[in-house]
């Protein structure tokens, strides 16, 4: 409708409009207010949570916030959950990216077959393999380290991201590759210095794809790395919900300090999403 | 293809088929294994064939997880997924503000799960929650939003408010693709407002649809986080996940624990297949 109403300059208001316009607010307002709410109560102690849960905490306290990192110790969680996330991602893209220029740029016998079990894999839940994965991670020793985590979410996100890069990078033009052969690049400093730039939005895309669903995976947390000196703060936040249930204005410093910093980093990388999103890459 | 390629072609694809052998198809077999036998912790392991499956189907608690994760999974796919094309309907017709719509409804999915649930124990709590509050100044009486006949309800909410901006977005760009002259062509023969939607976009969008309903489907299968920091899974609020959870890694049974995981994995391919069916129309391309 909008490329046909763009034509018109005088704008009328319908009643129509109104009525979208009144529930997309109002929906946006459920994120907004939610998202106040958190941080306006972190502020309080713990009893004006409980009193006046919607009172503007005009005199802030930071009582909840020092006891955040110096009671339950949540930089550590942090530092945890990035080191862990971040090598996932790390690992990911490269290994995701080798394997995704192979299956979209050579022709050989068996690619529509690696491509199905690719596709197949996407079906099998976490729960599917949890227990033999757990089993291994015990007989090698990588019980809370940080590798513990690392390897099992690494193979949990290959899939996707597989199926994402090779998507875009099925549509760069051969001539370029053909090009790069003749100036003596050989099939690494090709991977290198042609598919990855040229492919930057899909591995930006899957980049953050990747890093959130592994952020925020409290499943393989709880079970793999779920002491205090590896836990990342998705195990934490599990952590505080049964230990400090009665304490709600520490449990919304803890929501807010790992709500707040995502959602920063988000509105600055919000078009790589969409753009990730957009150029369908999730759909597979 | 070059000379030595065999060889990239093979190393390239050398790390990422280790992972995804060592830590995803050889456990998924294992755990196939794994279902026919009864075990004590890793120390013992009987082979009992069907047992497993045949308890299975007698065990009551998993029936009652099933329906629960149907129920969550109906309120998914008519309130999730129902709403974000609505909200997606409504800002492909406006022309002011699209931009911010689109960054506040995507952004509580950027935010952990266990985050969001965590904020709803604060909304619901029965003292002191923000609904309560709000119930209270309003002159009503306090309501246990967790009680037994509630509870699963109100695990839904936060469940469905998480990932309706996901669904958006896709339904969004989905219309974005429709070409203008279709509109222009229906504005021609009169077809505007809400006729338009249901007569064009809609149909328009069908295999869009039917993409994020098996995406709800298999996702609801996965629901985990909102019921675990939520109830535990009491007050009749255990789902498949979270059953799993306790049955495979809280009291060890890995051989039931598996047999389990396996009913999950069946379960979710076999609703996949069936909403395809049902959603089966003609693919329009254009």
């Amino acid at each position: 409708m909008q490329s046909v109403q763009s034509g018109k300059k005088p704008i009328r208001i319908k009643p129509g409009t109104v009525f979208m316009y009144v529930v997309l607010c109002g929906w946006a307002l459920t994120t907004i207010y939610a998202m106040f709410w958190i941080v306006n109560n972190s502020f309080k102690l713990s009893r004006d949570v409980m009193n006046q849960s919607f009172a503007i905490a005009f005199e802030p306290v930071m009582d909840n916030y020092t006891n955040a990192f110096d009671r339950i110790n949540i930089g550590k969680s942090y530092l945890n959950s990035l080191i862990m996330s971040g090598s996932t991602v790390l690992l990911v893209l490269l290994f995701g990216g080798l394997a995704a220029y192979v299956l979209s740029r050579f022709q050989f016998r068996g690619r529509r077959a690696l491509f199905s079990i690719l596709y197949a894999s996407l079906l099998i839940p976490a729960f599917a393999t949890v227990v033999p994965v757990y089993e291994l991670v015990i007989k090698w020793g990588l019980v809370n380290t940080y590798l513990g985590l690392i390897f099992p979410q690494t193979a949990g996100n290959l899939t996707f991201a597989i199926l994402v890069l090779a998507g875009y990078m099925a549509t760069i033009p051969k001539e370029l590759e053909e090009a790069s052969f003749i100036d003596g690049c050989n099939r690494w400093t090709l991977f290198t210095k042609i598919l990855f730039p040229i492919s930057r939005p899909a591995f930006a895309s899957a980049a953050i794809f990747v890093f959130l669903w592994s952020y925020n995976d409290l499943f393989s947390a709880l079970i793999f790395v779920n002491k205090e000196a590896v836990r990342p703060i998705v195990a934490l936040l599990s952590e505080i919900s049964s230990q400090y249930g009665t304490d709600f204005g520490l449990m919304a410093t803890a929501v807010s300090l790992t709500v707040v910093p995502v959602l920063i980093i988000y509105l600055f990388i919000q078009r790589f999403i969409e753009k990730g999103l957009t150029e369908g890459a999730v759909k597979g | 293809m070059m000379k030595g390629d065999r060889k990239y072609i093979v190393l390239f694809l050398l790390p990422a088929a280790a992972f995804l052998s060592i830590f995803l198809y050889y456990p998924f077999f294992k755990s196939m294994y794994l279902s026919f036998f009864r075990t004590k912790g890793f120390t013992t392991k009987t082979w009992v064939g069907f047992e497993n499956y045949v308890r299975m189907f007698s065990d009551d608690l998993l029936g009652a997880a099933t329906l629960n994760t149907l129920e969550l999974m109906a309120y998914v796919i008519i309130f999730q997924v129902g709403i974000a094309l609505m909200l997606a309907i409504f800002v492909d017709n406006i022309t002011w503000g699209k931009g911010f719509f689109r960054m506040v409804f995507f952004f509580p999915v950027v935010i952990s799960g266990t985050a969001i649930a965590l904020l709803f124990v604060l909304f619901y709590n029965f003292q002191f929650g923000l609904l309560n509050t709000l119930l209270q100044n309003m002159g009503f009486d306090k309501v246990n939003w967790l009680s037994e006949n509630m509870a699963l309800k109100a695990v839904a909410i936060p469940t469905v408010w998480h990932y309706v901006g996901f669904y958006f977005v896709l339904f969004l760009t989905a219309m974005s693709k429709i070409p203008s002259d279709f509109y222009e062509a229906a504005k021609l023969e009169g077809i505007t407002g809400i006729k338009k939607t249901f007569l064009l976009t809609i149909p328009l969008i069908m295999s869009d649809i039917k993409v994020v309903i098996t995406l709800a489907i298999t996702g609801t299968l996965k629901v985990f986080e909102f019921i675990f920091v939520l109830t535990r899974g009491q007050n009749d609020t255990e789902v498949l996940g979270t059953y799993m959870y306790k049955k495979a890694l809280v009291d060890q049974n890995f051989g039931y624990g598996s047999t389990i995981a396996i009913y999950i994995v069946v379960f979710g391919v076999l609703l996949s297949l069936l909403a395809n069916r049902l959603l089966k129309r003609d693919e329009i391309s254009y």
